[in-house]
């Protein structure tokens, strides 16, 4: 029996449910220390004065100064130190770490910093520092804007989103063959690799990471825990023990990353009839403090600007500002469902204008095959936009419920999205990802990069290989990840590890059956010998981008969705409770329906928690709801039903005709959350919808 | 101070504030629970005491002498409730997923939708949405 396309068991499923996982906290090593933080209490300031107001025996204390390499956390620009030594730039910046062998030791030992405070900048608008700045322009938006019958203007906002993975960040640093070994909860181990190789000054022999059974990312943990794992190894390196660092929710909160803050601006020419003809957008991304990974993020959110449409004139100017906050990062969508919110938004705004119904507006403005994007890139025949659109409005009765819920209390809102699969343009051509497939005596083993961090890539991976191979499911293994034994997949970011990653391995099975021919793994490896097929990724002839101008093929491709949701307010208290969702997402080809669905409904939650409930409260630049008591996420009776609907529309460059699934169901459900509010009379443009912003609103259209 | 851990007798002398989580996790050895946030919010430490569930990040280890006190580790890894989860999705990155169970253990028998919305509001997922969790529970004991 095949694999793909079944609900076969998950691999880890019975170590998660029966405790037996291990997470990084559950591990231990002889003669372990803890290790701790000391941050930054000014959110801009030069460093005049360190105290260390404890009795020091027995501790290791590494500042700035016992770096060996160089002090910064490499990724995109050099800019980010791993401890700060002179100058913050933020709240909560590392500036000295301590170990101990007990914990309450550690806790006790007080640290008293002076400083010479500067004047921070808290207002990406007010901010004069751009991290970057990009232009994406087709047409000519100017001339056709002047030609339009009417232009609709507004400015939507979204604020912080904290991930709250329930395994806060962890690692634990082992000095060992006069190098170090990093363990820990992470997304992306050659991430770490590549900037420990740069802070260590070691070559990657004597640097080995290895992910540990991991409690959640959603991009949380795609870079933050190169800094985490820098500070252990340091520490680990100096007192040649090992270290482990575990942030407490707290710490957590006001330290790591956050999804963007954003501001975007439309104007947008119309003619009576519906037709878009004109768009002029600007996106603006509050950055943080250094430029981490802004660059990328603003990138895949100006080219998902335009939303899933056509134009002929369009113009997107981006830019990512500096403010002295943390920085902001990677966070499932990765800039698109910020600029999709406002787009969205815009939408029913524009349909409103015109005394256009709001499904009939997007079914006559909505990508085709034959069409192009933006960014010129031309529509193929997976191009469902319109599919998914019918679908969502038939399966949710959208037509009827506006009809009843006109004059209640009730509203139902409706947004169509779409979301690149992969690496952003050239992306997937730089990483030049590689995926290995050795025999084993029973089978055998997948040896990639690419980590599983609750989305089920062990199983989707596996499922992939067994079909390509012809053997049952039960026979593929695959390796924890461990940059000593996996070769470098790129990372489990971007929607890219069934498309991209899953796509290498279908071709090193292929390979693999040609080698052994028609025999059993296990015969060929008893009777042979070990056999190990590596395989890159290849780019496909007809994807082509040009990184200089923002024109091309974006993606390989695209994922569509359409997400309706039905709210009910509270009208004594402003609250919105959402009451259903429908879903229905083209993700091409669901290698396991299960797992795709629970892709689909966890990200679902996600993005009504950030329409309704998720509010960062930043003071002085730095969170100061900082606790799971007052930074909500939705529970069980805060989360609606959910209707997931499965389209497959197949795309030919993934396995199986499979697509992105991962970050897609996060951009569609808070533009129709608030599309819903707006059917109640109240014109919310910034989310979240707490009830003080909807009194606002209601106070506003008195 | 004497009390039962899942069925078997235990003596143990401990801090009396010392967090039940802790005694568990590294007097007994037993990481199925894990701390997601210390304060009661999200429920990954959930075990039973006496049948109900308890954070055991507020628990105090003072309060469980002579008491029965059950973690995910005591079900042996072939509940029913552990298989569900197993086989429809109930488990995504995995780490709710026991205190998720305990929780679920202390649901009515055949419980109904409501019932156990209202009986896991207390522990927190942020992977699955809650809807895969729902199937784990109501539809434990059939096939994926």
């Amino acid at each position: 029996m095949t694999a793909v396309g079944r609900n076969v068991t998950r691999k880890d499923g019975a170590a998660k449910t029966s405790g037996a996982a291990r997470y990084i906290d559950d591990l231990t090593f002889p003669g372990m220390l803890h290790g701790m933080t000391v941050r930054s209490t000014v959110p801009c300031g030069r460093i005049r004065r360190i105290h260390r107001r404890f009795v020091e025996e027995h501790f290791t204390i590494v500042g700035a100064g016992d770096i060996p390499g160089r002090n910064v956390i490499a990724l995109i620009e050099d800019d980010q130190p791993c401890l700060a030594q002179f100058v913050v730039l933020h709240m909560a910046e590392p500036i000295l770490l301590i170990a101990h062998e007990s914990r309450d030791a550690l806790l006790a030992a007080h640290v008293e910093i002076e400083y010479d405070r500067d004047e921070p900048v808290f207002d990406p608008l007010a901010s004069t520092t751009v991290l970057k700045s990009l232009g994406i322009a087709k047409g000519d938006a100017e001339a056709a804007m002047a030609s339009a019958d009417v232009i609709v203007e507004g400015e939507y906002r979204t604020g912080h989103q904290e991930h709250v993975y329930i395994e806060n960040n962890g690692v634990i640093a082992v000095p060992e063959n006069g190098g170090v070994t990093i363990y820990g909860s992470l997304q992306c181990p050659f991430y770490v690799q590549k900037a420990m190789r740069v802070l260590l000054a070691l070559p990657d022999e004597k640097i080995r990471i290895v992910q540990t059974e991991t409690g959640g990312g959603f991009g949380g943990k795609e870079e933050y825990p190169s800094i985490l794992a820098g500070h252990a190894a340091l520490l680990a390196l100096k007192s040649g023990r090992p270290v482990k660092m575990i942030y407490d929710r707290t710490e957590d909160m006001i330290a790591t990353t956050k999804r963007h803050p954003s501001i975007c601006r439309h104007r947008t020419g119309v003619m009576k009839d519906g037709r878009i003809v004109a768009m002029d957008i600007e996106v603006v991304l509050d950055g943080g403090a250094y430029v981490t990974l802004s660059p990328v993020v603003l990138s895949r959110g100006a080219i998902h600007a335009a939303g899933p449409y056509r134009c002929e004139n369009t113009r997107i100017a981006g830019r990512a500002m500096m403010t002295n906050t943390p920085p902001n990062g990677a966070f499932r969508g990765f800039g698109a469902p910020q600029t999709q919110f406002a787009m969205e938004v815009h939408m029913d705004r524009i349909a409103e204008t015109l005394g256009l119904d709001p499904v009939r507006f997007r079914e006559m403005n909505a990508l085709r095959p034959g069409d192009t994007t933006s960014t010129g890139q031309l529509m193929d025949d997976d191009c469902s936009a319109l599919e998914v659109l019918k679908r969502a409005v038939e399966r949710s009765g959208f037509e009827e419920k506006r009809k009843t819920y006109a004059g209640t209390n009730k509203g139902i809102g409706i947004a169509l999205f779409y979301h690149g699969s992969g690496f952003t343009g050239s992306g997937e051509v730089h990483l030049a990802s590689k995926a290995s497939l050795e025999l084993t005596a029973s089978g055998v083993r997948i040896l990639v990069g690419s980590t599983e961090i609750g989305q089920g890539t062990r199983t989707m991976h596996a499922q992939i290989v067994a079909d390509a191979l012809g053997i049952p499911y039960e026979q593929v293994d695959v390796a924890q990840p461990d940059t000593h034994a996996v070769p470098d997949s790129g990372p489990t970011v971007a929607s890219r590890t069934c498309m991209v990653v899953g796509r290498i391995l279908e071709r090193c099975a292929e390979e693999m059956r040609e080698r052994i021919g028609s025999s059993a793994p296990g015969d060929y490896f008893r009777e042979h010998g070990p056999v190990l097929i590596t395989k890159e990724y290849e780019k496909p002839t007809d994807v082509t981008w040009d990184d200089a101008t923002y024109r091309g093929d974006a993606y390989a491709t695209f994922g569509w969705g359409c997400d309706v949701v039905e709210i009910e307010m509270d009208p004594d208290s402003y609250e919105v409770r959402p009451i259903r969702v429908t879903a229905v997402q083209d993700i091409g080809k669901a290698i396991h329906p299960l797992l795709v669905a629970g892709q689909i409904e966890g990200g679902t939650a996600q993005g009504i928690g950030w329409a309704l409930l998720e509010q960062v409260v930043m003071r002085d630049g730095v969170m100061a709801n900082a606790q799971l008591t007052n930074y909500i996420i939705p529970t069980t009776l805060d989360t609606p039903r959910m209707d997931v609907v499965i389209v497959e529309n197949p795309s030919r460059h993934g396995p199986y005709g499979a697509k992105g699934v991962g970050e897609m169901p996060i951009d569609g459900p808070a533009p129709a959350v608030v599309n819903a509010i707006r059917m109640l009379g109240l014109d919310v443009r910034d989310i979240p919808a707490i009830p003080e912003r909807m009194m606002e609103a209601a106070c506003a259209s008195r | 101070m004497r009390f039962t851990l899942n069925g078997a007798e235990r003596d143990i002398t401990a801090q009396p504030m010392s967090r039940l989580l802790d005694v568990l996790r590294e007097e007994f050895g037993l990481t199925g629970a894990k701390e997601g946030c210390g304060e009661g919010e999200c429920g990954a430490c959930t075990v039973l005491v006496n049948g109900d569930p308890v954070c055991a990040c507020l628990v105090p280890v003072a309060q469980i002498a002579d008491t029965s006190v059950e973690t995910i580790e005591g079900l042996g890894g072939t509940h029913r409730l552990q298989r569900g989860f197993a086989a429809h999705g109930g488990a995504q990155c995995g780490i709710c997923t026991p205190g998720m169970i305990m929780a679920a253990v202390a649901l009515s028998e055949n419980p109904t939708l409501e019932e156990i919305r209202h009986g896991l509001a207390g522990n927190l997922c942020r992977c699955t949405g809650y809807e895969a969790i729902y199937r784990s529970i109501l539809l434990a004991d059939e096939p994926a």
